[in-house]
């Protein structure tokens, strides 16, 4: 406990690094995923080709992907960036079909009556689609973000700084403080960044509480009037 | 006025839903196309606003064929209604209707303005603006989809089954409204039914169709009762069972009551006989029933 407190600053700079290893995967991961699962919601016959080939390299495992980067696209091995683009590729792999199938669920009820009013395409897939896609997709970066905030840890192993750091150290040098700071902090941080996802949702997605807090004998008196 | 010259439409799976369909639809009035399920209605009605290309043939409005229209700025000047009203769950119901000014380009406060407006032409309380689509009830959602129709104040609006999902009377209700509406503002109006009862009340003109889009026959409410030649008409208005075959009987209180051939009593009268109203009976049970029967009561 003491050595918790003594470290403070440290612990503070390691959750600022770590945020800024994950925080950018997830946003790439998102953006990436939506036009892939566009693209293979569209070419049907490419559909499960796409999203089973990028949800299979989830399967790829971490520490060697950390590795092999490096050598890949020409960077340092305690290059941030690698870290980051391994995360990208995680992110991806479990936001693609999240997405496909968020994009997929949108009625076609909607569709046409947005197609019936004059939507442009893509003015509908913007304004139409997507939010409504809304719910689905938040659950699916929900996963991301949380599984993100974890995997990071590995790259400590590399001597890339982040929460992980503390493990290691506390390993090498035998402090028990150090080591459960570190899966503290990882498992509170990856809660408030779920939490705020969460927030953020209802703020952006306002229609969606409405309709399931929406008390039942209001309902059955409008049917009557 | 809206011109169909002998449109057909057979879709990528080889489906023909319309052979050699020619119909003119006058300016300012209501037609209806009434038929069964898949007889082609959607079909030819998605074709005035380029969501359905005819395989064969052309639509033309006042003489210009939609096929040389930009498709996106043709549906955004004509009112398109559907049923489960189709409205944008996402959006507040004020915001629904000023969909259409505003992606002609309003302001979102004209925009806005003209969906209250809109509100109150379709009888729904401005208080109900900043809900959304789910916490309205069915009938409700149905007004909205109207408003909607008719928010950049189109020439044409084309409304597919509207009302088919709302109960029986609320739906009798909405189509009241939709006559009130119409009288004031005279839209040329493409309604698709396959209720009777509903075609009968709003339309001008009816068109009856067959499967493939086949016209058994065309005329006003009035033509198409008492002109029994066809016998896939007679049948779908009900004339051979004998629904429209009237009889009065002498009802408890002095006054006449209407039953058709099977016994099922329908309304009471409350113009004719002379003789009855000097009962003092005036009582009109159901107005739309009492309405379209006129037309085949016998002398
Ligand atoms: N996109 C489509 N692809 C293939 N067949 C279709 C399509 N849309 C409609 N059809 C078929 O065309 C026929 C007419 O359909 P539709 O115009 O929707 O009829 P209605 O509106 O009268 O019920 C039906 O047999 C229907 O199954
Ligand atoms: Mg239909």
């Amino acid at each position: 406990m003491t050595w918790i407190l003594d470290n403070l600053p440290r612990i503070g700079e390691l959750t600022l690094a770590h945020l800024a290893l994950s925080l950018p995967a997830v946003i790439i991961a998102f953006v990436l995923s939506i036009p892939l699962a566009w693209g293979a919601n569209r070419v049907r016959v490419l559909r499960e080709p796409v999203l089973t080939g990028t949800g299979l390299l989830y399967a790829v495992p971490s520490l060697p992907l950390f590795i092999l980067l490096p050598a890949l696209i020409g960077t340092s091995v305690r290059d941030p960036l690698n870290v980051v683009i391994a995360l990208s590729i995680f992110g991806l792999a479990l936001m693609v079909r999240s997405a496909a199938e968020a994009l997929d669920a949108v009625t076609d009820d909607v569709r046409t009556s947005a197609t019936a009013i004059g939507f442009s395409g893509v003015g509908r897939f913007f304004t139409v689609e997507l939010p409504l896609a809304g719910p689905a997709l938040l659950a699916g970066v929900r996963v991301v973000c949380v599984s993100s905030i974890s995997l990071v840890s590995v790259s400590a192993v590399l001597g890339v700084s982040s929460l992980g750091s503390l493990f290691t150290d506390g390993f090498a040098r035998d402090i028990i403080g150090s080591i459960v700071a570190g899966i503290l902090m990882t498992v509170v941080l990856a809660l408030i960044c779920d939490l705020l996802l969460v927030l953020a949702g209802r703020m952006l997605m306002p229609w969606q509480q409405t309709r399931r807090r929406r008390p039942l004998l209001a309902r059955s008196r409008e049917v009557a009037a | 006025m809206i011109e169909f010259r002998q449109v057909t439409k057979t879709y990528p799976d080889g489906t023909a839903a319309v052979q050699d369909f020619s119909l003119t639809v006058p300016s300012h009035t209501t037609t209806v196309l009434l038929g069964s399920s898949g007889c082609g209605k959607t079909t030819l009605l998605r074709m005035v606003n380029r969501m359905v290309e005819p395989s064969t043939g052309a639509v033309l409005i006042d003489d210009e064929d939609v096929a040389q229209a930009e498709p996106v700025a043709l549906r955004r000047r004509i009112g398109y209604v559907m049923q489960h009203s189709g409205l944008l769950p996402h959006r507040r119901v004020i915001d629904n209707i000023a969909t259409v000014p505003r992606l002609n380009g309003a302001s979102r406060a004209d925009a806005r303005a003209r969906g209250y407006e809109l509100m109150e032409v379709v009888g729904l309380d401005a208080s109900l603006g900043v809900r959304y689509p789910g916490q309205l009830s069915g009938g409700q959602q149905q007004r909205v989809g109207v408003a909607r129709g008719l928010a950049s104040d189109p020439n044409i609006l084309l409304m597919d089954e509207p009302f088919g999902a709302v109960d029986p009377l609320v739906r009798v209700e909405l189509q009241r409204e939709l006559s009130r509406v119409q009288a004031e503002l005279k839209k040329t109006i493409i309604f698709v039914t396959h209720d009777i009862d509903e075609a009968l009340t709003l339309g001008d003109q009816i068109v009856v169709l067959k499967a493939g889009g086949e016209v058994a026959a065309a005329g006003t409410p009035a033509e198409l009762v008492q002109n029994q030649q066809d016998e896939f008409v007679s049948r779908f208005l009900g004339l051979d069972s004998g629904r429209r075959s009237l009889t009065a009987a002498t009802a408890d209180d002095g006054g006449w009551l209407i039953s058709d051939a099977q016994g099922r009593p329908l309304g009471l009268v409350d113009s004719q006989p002379e003789p009855a109203r000097s009962n003092g009976v005036r009582t009109s049970a159901d107005q739309t029933n009492a309405d379209q029967t006129n037309p085949s009561q016998h002398p």
